[in-house]
């Protein structure tokens, strides 16, 4: 009643977009103002971590509104596709991510900071197909384990060998970048698919096990790069060697820490303008926040992510079709575990890992992929059933 | 759909939870652990530059400078930086040393810590310090590694300031040198920990050492900002530093000119000199207006740090040990000087002021004879013609007579030593408590120092009595070296009758230092009070305020009656006119300044006699009481004598401008300007 009486004022397009049951009042306006939230906190932490890089520039922050602005389109053009469409498109779209990770091994692939995950696009722009990847994985899955099995609510053995298949290739393109934490990302998209579409958790606990001895024989075969056993040593220890592999966790605890409660002012963090945290616009980012905005600060971005989680969850469940609520739900999980490594490696409870913080990081395809994650959620949301 | 249901509801539970662990853990670090994390971002973001403050100017009297400052450019080397390179910076230190012009070797082993086995020039500063290793380059070596910083890491040239001496040699072992603080020094001084930095110095000896903490004032501190890189964002917080206090002395700048120019004719004139001392006191302040001590050397070699020759040398017996002040550590036997207080002691044994007394040219004691000078007899003397003809043998027979009186050789529970004692209250056998550190004691050769020495010496004495010197050529004198062996063995540990009879003349196992000597004079020739000698005189701020002044302690009495007293100065009043010094005195202007003393001539077994003068001028209300040594220098009368008189000559302007007006010496300090110049004094 009330919002019709709000309506009557309302401009004549305005009125046809809140219309019961039109497109723009099926979207989840929670989620996209705390996603909206978190692009503009990111702009801003970019744009003061990264303006002191030369006197009077403004940094990336021009660069990373380019990127914003290009994810808001993609997300709505992907937010107005019909999701079980979609998943018609799944496998062009698996296939496309692949043939990407496969480009970034040809000579066309680049190395930018020790990873060698970029392909040169020229003019100054590079994409990473490994985050398209993410997006490719959660597609295939949620389409492979979609259609249960007859008689049973439990995914068919072979379209779970299939979704395994599919993710250990995509795996294993992107440790051969190596590209670790992204890898990580994709195994837990995998897992959060089968755990979500009901396969046994005797097979899930196999399979558990299994990784398990992968990441055993990982270590004990010494198939890891120096750089990344050393940033265990110094999770477990960050006094071993507070100059080298423990000097990230030891200054990015120290920039944080540093904010207290209420925080230095924007701009005002002295650990920040002295460059003291290494990777503070991409991976370190909530560094920043920690020491300008203070804990009030750093807690607010939590719960915005907090609300994405939580409001991506909503969807999952109320979504009707296993499709959607797979793609929903894996999404949800990606974005989860990327949140919980990232901030937790910047207060010292997860191990440094190169995994950049949804919404907020600084990087293009980063973005670009999870606009588009959110444009599916979307998507889902907006095609329930609920109505009928 | 149940069941993916029911595991959306276990997601859902997993989120919410890592979303509570990390809204904790953020809680706990920047909220508990928030203040701790600010001090550390403090310390990271920050460094703390040290401005060194401005040391105080070391002045004369009238405040002309004795040690001042000047700017210099200094080339210090970052040790951390340079070890930590490949080579260790030897490249660095190779390309250093073609600019500086220095050996290699000398750079690297002036920036080697100080440690076993490693000598000196090591660095004795903190392994954090730069060592600087030149302080005397010039605009374009400065220019060529300032310019080329990747040529040269670790490598700076900075503008310090330096110390300087106005008056060049004179008087270097008195004002002392600088050096790098020491990490043990830091950790004994508090207040030197808060002013440290990398060029900080510290007094080392002389004036500098005694007065470090009012010269040295408190160091600035700026705290920049830094980057990562290190590199300088801003200013963060700003203390000046507080300059140094200046130390007014009541050395007279021309004064001690003079006396470093008599002593080093004196040395000149004595061909076997091998190093002397000459020491001016004010007999009305109790205060050092000149302290003089040969071979000298310029100070100007500590600048930069010393380099290992430089430092060697100062401390050779070839070139005379020239870091050793002989006016305050340069311990000899006093002579004929010393007879002051043996005839002091006369008269508290009993012996009458106004007896007469025989001088015969030679005295048995203990069975040996002691002889006059040459053994010539003088016949019969009043006390004060003894001390006027420097008779020997009136003090042997008092000495061996009041020894005799103790008990002799075996003595008795309490002997009187009435001749040690009394030298003691003259200040010998004691530090004087002058205002520099390291002054020797002198020796009293008494009945408790002879059994001392035994209980040290006798384990060797008595074996070298049985097997003698089998390793000395000369027969002759192996022979007598064993005897003297075994009688030290024997009766080592008793004060023999010859012992005795020495002291009374200042021969034998007594040591004087040259101040112990002349502040014995002036006790005697000014009030009778034995005073403790001062160069400081006050310590004033730069803007001309006097903190304080410091004050000349009265530290004894000489145990003997006005009437006494007067009786000796008057004696020794007439010793340059008419007695032994009367040659050396010759054609001196007494009856415009009449001048007092004593001669001296002291021998030393093996070597030249140390010659000695003990004066002071005028002899009515005497301003001046001064002393001259010179070891290996000959007779008294021929060597220490005529330094005297030059310095007399040049304080006064006989046949010259006076270095002090009228001889008066000022007994008001110098006024300073608001800006910290002198204004006159």
């Amino acid at each position: 009643m009330t919002a019709r009486a709000v309506t009557i004022r309302q401009p004549s397009l305005w009125r046809r977009m809140a219309r019961e049951g039109s497109t723009v009042r099926r979207l989840d306006g929670v989620m996209l103002v705390a996603v909206a939230g978190l692009c503009v906190i990111g702009t801003l932490l970019v744009w003061s971590c990264t303006r002191t890089w030369a006197p009077g520039s403004t940094g990336l922050v021009k660069k990373h509104l380019l990127n914003e602005a290009i994810g808001v389109v993609l997300c709505a053009i992907v937010a107005t596709i019909d999701h079980r469409a979609m998943r018609a498109y799944a496998p062009l779209v698996f296939l496309l991510s692949l043939v990407g990770l496969g480009l970034v091994i040809t000579p066309l692939g680049a190395t930018i900071n020790g990873s060698h995950s970029w392909i040169l696009l020229g003019g100054g722009f590079a994409v990473q197909p490994s985050e398209f990847a993410k997006v490719g994985l959660v597609l295939i899955i949620a389409m492979l384990l979609a259609q249960p099995a007859e008689g049973s609510d439990r995914p068919r053995g072979l379209d779970v060998m299939l979704a395994l298949f599919a993710a250990t290739i995509t795996m294993g393109l992107v440790m051969l970048q190596p590209d670790l934490g992204t890898a990580l990302v994709l195994a837990v998209i995998t897992a959060a698919g089968l755990i979500i579409a009901g396969v046994r958790k005797r097979f899930i606990g196999v399979l558990a096990l299994i990784a398990a001895v992968g990441v055993f024989s990982v270590f004990y075969f010494q198939m890891l790069e120096p750089y990344q056993v050393a940033r265990f040593t110094a999770f477990v220890d960050p006094s071993v060697d507070p100059r080298g592999v423990g000097y990230n966790s030891t200054q990015s605890l120290i920039a944080i820490g540093s904010g207290q409660l209420l925080g230095k002012g924007l701009l005002g963090g002295g650990q920040t303008t002295g460059r003291f945290v290494p990777e503070q616009h991409t991976d370190f980012i909530f560094t920043v926040a920690g020491e300008e905005f203070g804990f009030l600060g750093s807690v607010t971005v939590v719960l915005l992510l907090g609300v994405v989680l939580l409001r991506g969850l909503k969807i999952a469940r109320e979504c009707d079709d296993r499709f959607g609520t797979l793609v929903a739900g894996t999404i949800v999980c990606w974005f989860a575990f990327q949140s919980f490594i990232n901030v937790g490696m910047t207060i010292g409870i997860m191990p440094i890992t190169g995994l950049p913080l949804p919404f907020v990081s600084y990087g293009g395809t980063a973005t670009f992929a999870n606009l588009i994650a959110v444009g599916l959620l979307q998507a889902i949301r907006v095609r329930r059933q609920s109505f009928s | 759909m149940t069941r993916m249901r029911a595991r959306l509801l276990m997601l859902h539970l997993l989120v919410l939870t890592l979303l509570v662990v990390l809204a904790v853990r953020l809680w706990q670090v920047q909220v508990v652990r928030g203040q701790e994390f600010v001090t550390r971002a403090t310390e990271t973001r920050t460094r703390a530059v040290i401005v060194p403050a401005v040391r105080g100017q070391i002045l004369d009297s009238s405040g002309r400078p004795l040690v001042r400052n000047k700017t210099a450019l200094v080339v210090s080397v970052d040790r951390a930086r340079l070890s930590r390179m490949k080579d260790s910076g030897v490249k660095v230190l190779s390309k250093l040393s073609a600019v500086l012009g220095k050996p290699v070797a000398d750079l690297q082993q002036r920036i080697t810590p100080c440690g076993p086995g490693v000598g000196k020039p090591c660095w004795t500063g903190s392994p954090y310090q730069p060592v600087p290793l030149d302080e005397k380059v010039g605009t374009r070596q400065a220019l060529q590694i300032l310019e080329r910083q990747e040529e040269f890491p670790g490598v700076t040239a900075e503008i310090h300031s330096v110390r300087q001496y106005p008056g060049g040699r004179a008087g270097a072992q008195m004002l002392g040198y600088l050096q790098p603080v020491t990490e043990a020094e830091l950790e004994k001084r508090e207040g030197l920990k808060a002013s440290f930095s990398g060029v900080d110095l510290a007094g080392r000896d002389g004036l500098e050492y005694v007065y470090d903490d009012a010269l040295r004032g408190k160091a600035g501190l700026r705290r920049v900002q830094v980057d990562r890189m290190g590199k300088a964002l801003g200013v963060e917080e700003q203390i000046t530093p507080i300059p140094g206090d200046h130390l007014v002395t009541s050395i007279d700048s021309r004064v001690q000119a003079v006396t470093e120019k008599a002593l080093g004719r004196a040395m000149k004139s004595a061909p076997g000199a091998d190093g002397g001392a000459a020491v001016v006191l004010d007999a009305r302040s109790g205060r050092v207006v000149a302290l003089a001590s040969a071979p000298g050397y310029d100070p100007e070699i500590w600048g930069g740090g010393i380099s290992a020759r430089g430092y060697q040398w100062l401390l050779s017996d070839k070139s005379g040990k020239p870091l050793v002040s002989r006016a305050i550590n340069g311990q000899f036997a006093p002579g004929s000087t010393f007879k002051i207080s043996s005839v002091a002691a006369m008269l508290r044994a009993g012996y009458p002021l106004n007896g007469h007394y025989s001088c015969p040219g030679s005295v048995a004691v203990g069975g040996r004879a002691f002889n006059n000078f040459r053994g010539i007899p003088l016949g019969t003397l009043s006390l004060h013609m003894a001390l006027v003809k420097s008779c020997d043998t009136i003090f042997y027979q008092a000495a061996y007579e009041q020894y005799l009186k103790d008990g002799g050789r075996f003595p008795k529970r309490k002997p009187k030593e009435v001749f040690a004692n009394m030298a003691r209250s003259f200040g010998f056998g004691a530090p004087t408590g002058l205002d520099l550190p390291g002054e020797s004691s002198g020796r009293i050769p008494d009945r408790d120092w002879k059994k001392n020495l035994w209980n040290a010496t006798s384990a060797i004495n008595c074996e070298r009595s049985r097997k003698g010197y089998p390793e000395e050529k000369d027969r002759a004198r192996a022979e007598f070296l064993k005897r003297l062996a075994l009688e030290n063995c024997t009766e080592g540990f008793l004060l023999r009758p010859g012992d005795s009879a020495n002291f009374s003349i200042g021969q034998g196992d007594v040591l004087v230092t040259p101040l112990q000597l002349a502040r014995a004079y002036m006790a005697l020739v000014s009030d009778g009070k034995l005073r403790s000698p001062r160069i400081g005189w006050a310590q004033v701020r730069p803007d001309g305020k006097v903190v304080r002044t410091i004050p000349v302690p009265v530290v004894g009495r000489l145990p003997i009656s006005e009437k006494e007293r007067l009786y000796i100065k008057n004696a020794l009043s007439q010793v340059a006119a008419d007695g032994t010094a009367a040659g050396a005195f010759a054609g001196f202007p007494m009856n415009q300044v009449r001048v007092g003393g004593k001669t001296g001539t002291a021998e030393v077994w093996g070597k030249k006699d140390t010659s000695w003068f003990a004066s002071f001028a005028p002899t009515k209300n005497p301003q001046y009481v001064v002393v001259a040594m010179v070891s290996q220098g000959g007779m008294g009368a021929q060597t220490a004598a005529p330094a005297v008189r030059e310095i007399y000559e040049g304080i006064y302007g006989i046949k010259r401008k006076p270095a002090v007006p009228d001889g008066r010496l000022t007994t008001r300090l110098p006024r300073f300007a608001p800006d910290g110049t002198v204004a006159g004094g």
